[in-house]
């Protein structure tokens, strides 16, 4: 294409730089890792979830984690995700629960129907009460995108401090998959007179449960 | 002469007036709660880091962008280069028609409203449906966003209820919970039936090929996943060296737009879905888009306008925009971030009143999270546009004004005569705009506009010439 070159050659002739020439030394990343104990990281994170209007759950064992999930889905729909902490939970074996699609089309027809989303998370972080969630064949999409409610199911140790340290410690997630994303509370709105409205597009409640 | 009569309408309408003040007072307050230094010892240092690895990018963009390119390649995406507004709309024409797609949905994009994307593609047939609640509201009315980050800000929950009742033929509802419920219902089939998604993006990061979109309502997230095809638009500015250096902009970004520490969905993507991933889109373009920011690159001193990452804190600082709202800007870029970019995009003769258009107060440079200096460039802008008039020998009665005035101070025995005999003239008068109803001569041409906002102090008595000479006569009193 044409403009490719037209565009680079407009920059370089703008910054007085020639094709080829290296770039001048990148700033070293700026980085705070707070020091933060294994409960302190758990707290937080379930503290600034309910801060977002979100439900939590400090389970000392998965078998507290799978009530909690079959409190939840008691009488309604559900698709789980195919990380396989949730079944090591028991929780795709749930009554009311679908799991195991490895297809686009199939899991959307599901997706689209189902009253809740249930998956695990990569990680969490504890001072913005965020999931963060690589998309991959355990861990699809649209599960945690098109049910009204979204419950997540992680154990302690995948707690990390914040952004800092996620991308201190995942410096390249597109590497290994082709979406990473941070959830942060349920969706939201203030667009009409700056009024908060929950649920416009994606889920407008949210469950973080973490396992002990 | 500016738009002076929109700007009047404006300012007489007190429901918009009242909108305006209470939106903005809203966002200045959340944002002061989540960057006080009690909350957050280190925001200063984050504007100092986020300006610092704006300059170096933009510094070496040549190089960025290419690893960019790279990386995007690598993993399976395509790189689209474009001048403008015409060829973004020629390449996604083109690729609709080769892929049979007619549906487009689009989240929430500046880019997109600056180069016009909606009417140039809905001019071939093609449905393009915003899917922001409130940039979807604002394409039912066929208005052009308020604020960068609250595009529906001057409207009320009736207006509301009116285009609703209008656009979609619902029934009218002003519980804005319902409304909200009604777009939800609505967009969640024009997201299922989709062929394409168009996003912008945020940020670009170079060493990872990915675009970052921010997004409270999930619009943005639907937007890239639901559809076979994901197209994200973005200026060649919005690149960042590494998603390292996210951690610095994302702390900045939700705290100064919304005040939220983060937002809801922050998505990072590259490339379309890989082998294994149940699903993503299948195909995924970046088109990068120049649109005149090379132009902006070349001057050293406002290549600074191109670190804005659109989060909207000028504008609610500014109490220019907090007065004559979002629609009487000239572009689609509103408030202080406006007024310096327009004028280098467009040419300052475009409309050479916008960077005057200012009180100069310095709110805007203040809370801006990557540091531009506007008001500094507001000046600079100030200078080319006389620059500008001199070229095109304009203001002439202007330049007449300051030569007599010039050579009036040169020639100081005269600059007191007339001092003397202009207060021999004027009288002391109590109260404001004295000098208009002094003479007729003030009240027309380009006096009459000089002085119904500014007035100036009586006269003293004694000139301070006067009271110089009368000292210096006087014998100095002693030092104790």
């Amino acid at each position: 294409m044409m403009e490719r070159e037209n565009i680079l050659h407009r920059v370089r002739t703008a910054l007085g730089r020639s094709a080829g020439q290296a770039p001048a030394a990148v700033p070293e990343p700026w980085s705070r890792i707070p020091a933060m104990s294994a409960d302190e990281r758990i707290e937080r994170l379930l503290a600034n979830v309910r801060e977002l209007s979100g439900k939590t759950l400090r389970a000392r064992s998965q078998a507290e984690a799978l009530r909690y999930a079959e409190e939840l889905v008691a009488g309604r729909t559900a698709v789980a995700s195919n990380a396989p902490y949730l079944a090591e939970c028991g929780v795709t074996a749930l009554h009311g629960v679908q799991s195991g699609f490895g297809d686009r089309e199939a899991l959307r027809a599901v997706a689209e129907k189902a009253d809740i989303g249930i998956t695990s998370a990569d990680y969490a972080l504890a001072e913005t009460g965020s999931l963060v969630l690589l998309s991959s064949a355990e861990e699809a999409r649209m599960i945690s995108l098109l049910p009204m409610i979204h419950l997540a199911i992680l154990p302690a140790s995948r707690i990390l401090t914040g952004l800092d340290e996620l991308y201190a410690t995942e410096p390249e997630p597109m590497s290994r998959t082709s979406a990473m994303v941070l959830i942060t509370g349920p969706s939201r709105t203030a667009d009409i007179e700056q009024i908060l409205v929950r649920g416009v597009h994606g889920p407008g409640e949210i469950h973080v449960v973490v396992v002990e | 002469m500016g738009p002076e009569q929109a700007i009047n309408t404006t300012l007489a309408n007190g429901k918009l007036q009242l909108a305006i003040y209470t939106g903005t007072g809203r966002m200045i307050d959340k944002r002061k709660a989540v960057t006080a230094a009690t909350v957050l010892p280190e925001f200063e240092e984050l504007r100092t880091e986020a300006n610092r690895l704006k300059r170096h990018t933009l510094e070496n963009l040549d190089h960025y962008l290419l690893q960019l390119e790279a990386n995007v390649q690598a993993h399976g995406g395509k790189v689209i280069w474009c001048k403008d507004g015409g060829e973004v709309a020629d390449f996604v024409l083109n690729l609709a028609k080769e892929r049979g797609a007619r549906r487009i949905v689009k989240s929430k994009s500046m880019t997109s409203e600056e180069i016009d994307l909606n009417e140039r593609v809905e001019k071939h047939g093609m449905e393009a449906v915003e899917t922001d609640l409130g940039e979807y509201i604002l394409q039912l009315a066929h208005h052009r966003p308020y604020h960068i980050v609250l595009p529906a800000l001057h409207l009320t929950r009736y207006d509301v209820a009116d285009i609703f009742t209008r656009g979609l033929g619902v029934e009218r509802e002003v519980v804005i919970e319902e409304q909200t419920r009604i777009a939800r219902r609505v967009l969640r089939e024009k997201f299922l039936a989709a062929d394409i998604g168009i996003t912008g993006a945020n940020f670009l990061v170079a060493d990872n090929g990915a675009i970052v979109t921010v997004t409270n309502e999930g619009n943005g997230r639907l937007t890239a996943t639901m559809p076979k095809i994901h197209i994200a638009v973005a200026g060649i500015e919005k690149v960042i060296p590494r998603a390292r250096d996210l951690a610095v902009f994302l702390k900045l970004l939700g705290r100064s737009a919304t005040g939220q520490p983060l937002t809801v969905y922050t998505n990072m993507v590259s490339g379309p879905r890989r082998e294994g991933e149940t699903d993503g889109p299948d195909e995924f373009y970046l088109v990068l888009i120049d649109n005149g920011r090379t132009r902006l690159l070349a001057d050293r001193e406002k290549r600074q306008s191109l670190y804005c990452i659109r989060c909207g804190a000028c504008l609610n600082h500014c109490p220019v925009y907090r007065k004559i709202g979002g629609h009487n800007y000239p572009w689609v870029y509103s408030g202080p971030i406006g007024k310096i970019i327009t004028p280098q995009y467009h040419g300052v003769m475009q409309d050479p009143w916008l960077p005057f258009a200012s009180s100069l107060c310095g709110a805007c440079g203040q809370v801006c999270p990557v540091k531009i200096e506007i008001p500094k460039i507001l000046l600079a802008l100030r200078n080319d546009v006389v620059k500008a008039k001199q070229r095109e020998g304009q203001s002439r009665l202007e330049k007449l004004g300051f030569r007599m005035w010039a050579w009036l101070m040169r020639h100081p025995k005269l600059f007191e005569l007339a001092g003397t005999a202009g207060s021999s003239v004027l009288t002391d008068e109590e109260g404001t705009g004295w000098i208009r109803r002094l003479s007729p001569l003030f009240n027309v041409g380009p006096l009459k506009s000089w002085f119904s906002q500014r007035d100036l102090p009586a006269p003293a008595e004694r000139s301070f010439r006067q009271q110089w000479r009368q000292r210096a006569a006087q014998p100095k009193r002693e030092e104790n």
